[in-house]
């Protein structure tokens, strides 16, 4: 017994009805695609240059909230960030593509370490260039890093409420140079090879857990138990010390890395955004009272 | 004059990055104090004037009253980073094309390399090493720097030139600054880059790089000189000698700080300001045993047979 209030099957005409109409509407999303449902599932906001569209595109968008909405009109100006610490961060970014891209192509070992790199120069398609992009992204990003440094302390910007950002910063520069080194040891060659060497040398000679160091054979330091073991996993640089490095390389110090920039970047925002130009202050207006904070 | 020698270090793959941070390093001291120079004429004229300083909008940036105090994040600061990473990206690709990443033979442990150098930017580090022992190069005097680096906010009690470039009103904060990185740690890893060549010998620039030149070094110890052999003796000597050093020093700094820096010793804490002589005074110790290693051959002052210094 067929049900009396079911609607009727579409037939063949509701088909072309619909492949009539269908013309006409493409013509009207292709005219204005931002209309579409498309388009607008992803941007939340209109186009239209109002002040409301331009802080939403910055605040509705993930990766650009890091920014605030608006800035104070002085601190685009270049003269007073030098851009390094964007451009380090660019630099990581880099860093992290070519990377990824140069791990499918390398073995830590020590049978296959030197001839990846052999192929990735040789025979890799636009290996030898990944290569040297990632080379330089990295000695770059060392010489950005001093810079902005440098360009942190000349304006004065560890001062309070920074203190603590300054602080994290230390630890980026740290981070971004362990990383460096931990990369030279990676295409096991001659100059990578004994730059570790004499480098982890060093850790021989720290006071208690080094067995060359300070008071370190009186309490039992020997070149197989000593914090110089414990980087190279071994007494000489060999495999293992091959396999911590990448390991460190491309894991370890790029998730501590990272998470010190998301602080980083997180108390920027928190301690009032960037620290200026801000007004010069004058000897006279010190506050002299005690307490002070 | 060995220009051979000169271009090829200079031209060195690894070597380009310390040449860019040379030309880039003097640029930007230049662009920062150029504006500190902006704000101090401001801030001498507002000191004359307090009527002005009362009204004035306090940056030597262009100003008008009816112009917006902020700008929109999109898209004027947006379009600048965008900006900066084409010219970042396009001057990378230029740099790869050009210079291609250095490899050298298979890792040989039987075969060193000489000079076996570091990276150019530990090579301030490795330089240290001819003057102090690994445990003091390489592991006491880094930890001092980061150490030293992350006590500077809580050092500087000072709240002047906080966000803008001045040299008038933070003086001794900059020098100090600008003198434990350039002249501590980048002119040594100049000095690591340019200058030391196979043995970490010393070779001027242009001077040929000649791995069998023989150096007459003579390197005494600092109880030599005095005459004393007993190893009780000597310990106890250097001991003295080394601390000595670093009480004298830090007596010094302290009645130099009280007397040109008053308000700075006011405005702090024992704890800050024992803390602050004590950086300086391990600053102030690598310069000085530079002296006596390069200019007295002394090497080692205190002689132990644990450590030595």
């Amino acid at each position: 017994m067929a049900a009396k209030n079911e609607p009727d099957t579409p037939g063949l005409g509701d088909v072309l009805e619909k492949v009539k109409e269908a013309g006409p509407q493409h013509v009207k999303w292709l005219q204005n695609p931002f209309e579409t449902q498309l388009w607008r599932s992803i941007f939340r906001h209109k186009l239209d240059e109002t002040p409301r569209n331009r802080s939403l595109a910055v605040l509705s968008n993930v990766f650009l909230h890091l920014h605030p909405a608006k800035i104070n009109r002085d601190a685009v100006r270049y003269t007073f960030t030098w851009g390094m610490g964007g451009i380090t961060f660019y630099l990581f970014l880099i860093l992290t593509f070519t990377g990824v891209a140069l791990m499918f192509y390398y073995h830590p070992d020590k049978a296959n370490a030197f001839r990846d790199i052999l192929a990735i120069k040789n025979d890799v398609p636009f290996g030898n260039l990944l290569r040297n992009l990632h080379r330089w992204a990295a000695h770059s990003m060392i010489i950005t890093v001093w810079m902005h440094q440098m360009r942190v302390f000349m304006t004065g910007s560890y001062k309070p409420p920074r203190e603590f950002n300054w602080n994290i910063g230390v630890i980026l520069l740290l981070i971004t140079m362990l990383l460096s080194f931990t990369g030279y040891l990676l295409p096991d060659d001659q100059l990578g090879f004994w730059a570790v060497t004499v480098g982890t040398n060093m850790a021989r000679a720290t006071p208690l857990i080094g067995h060359e160091g300070p008071f370190g054979p009186q309490i039992g330091a020997t070149p197989f138990n000593d914090i110089r073991f414990a980087m190279l996993g071994g007494s000489i640089v060999d495999a293992n010390a091959l396999l911590r490095a990448y390991i460190w390389h491309c894991v370890g110090l790029p998730l501590i890395g990272g998470t010190f920039m998301i602080v980083h970047f997180w108390r920027i925002r928190k301690d009032g955004s960037i620290s200026g130009p801000a007004p010069v202050m004058l000897a006279s207006e010190v506050p002299t009272a005690k307490g002070r904070r | 004059m060995d220009w051979k020698q000169l271009w090829d270090i200079t031209t060195a793959p690894d070597n380009v990055p310390i040449v860019i941070l040379g030309i880039l390093t003097p640029f930007y001291l230049w662009y920062g104090f150029r504006e500190a120079v902006r704000n101090d004429r401001l801030i001498t004229q507002l000191e004359a004037d307090p009527a002005l300083a009362k009204t004035h909008h306090r940056r030597h940036q262009p100003y008008h009253p009816a112009w917006d105090k902020t700008v929109h994040v999109w898209p004027y600061l947006l379009r600048i980073e965008f900006l900066a990473a084409l010219i970042v990206t396009a001057a990378l690709i230029v740099w790869a094309v050009y210079f291609d990443a250095p490899l050298e033979e298979p890792s040989n442990p039987t075969l060193t390399m000489n000079p076996a150098k570091a990276p150019w930017y530990f090579l301030g580090l490795q330089e240290m090493l001819v003057y102090f022992d690994p445990w003091i190069a390489g592991v006491m005097l880094p930890n001092v720097i980061v150490v030293g680096l992350m006590a500077i906010p809580y050092m500087d009690t000072s709240p002047l030139g906080n966000g803008y470039y001045t040299w008038k009103q933070r003086k001794f904060a900059l020098s100090g600054f600008m003198f434990g990185y350039l002249v501590l740690w980048l002119a040594l890893a100049f000095v690591g880059t340019f200058i030391r060549g196979p043995g970490w010998m010393w070779f001027w620039p242009g001077e040929t790089w000649d791995a069998h030149r023989v150096v007459h070094e003579v390197n005494v110890h600092l109880h030599e000189i005095v005459g004393l052999t007993d190893p009780v003796q000597i310990g106890i000597f250097g001991g003295v000698v080394t601390l000595g050093f670093m009480a004298v020093a830090g007596g010094v700094t302290d009645t130099l700080l009280r007397k040109y820096k008053p308000e700075l010793f006011r405005k702090m804490n024992l704890v800050q300001y024992l803390h602050l002589v004590g950086f300086l005074v391990c600053m102030s110790a690598l310069p000085v045993k530079m002296f006596l290693k390069l200019a007295l051959g002394i090497k080692y002052v205190w002689v132990t047979p644990w450590f030595n210094v």
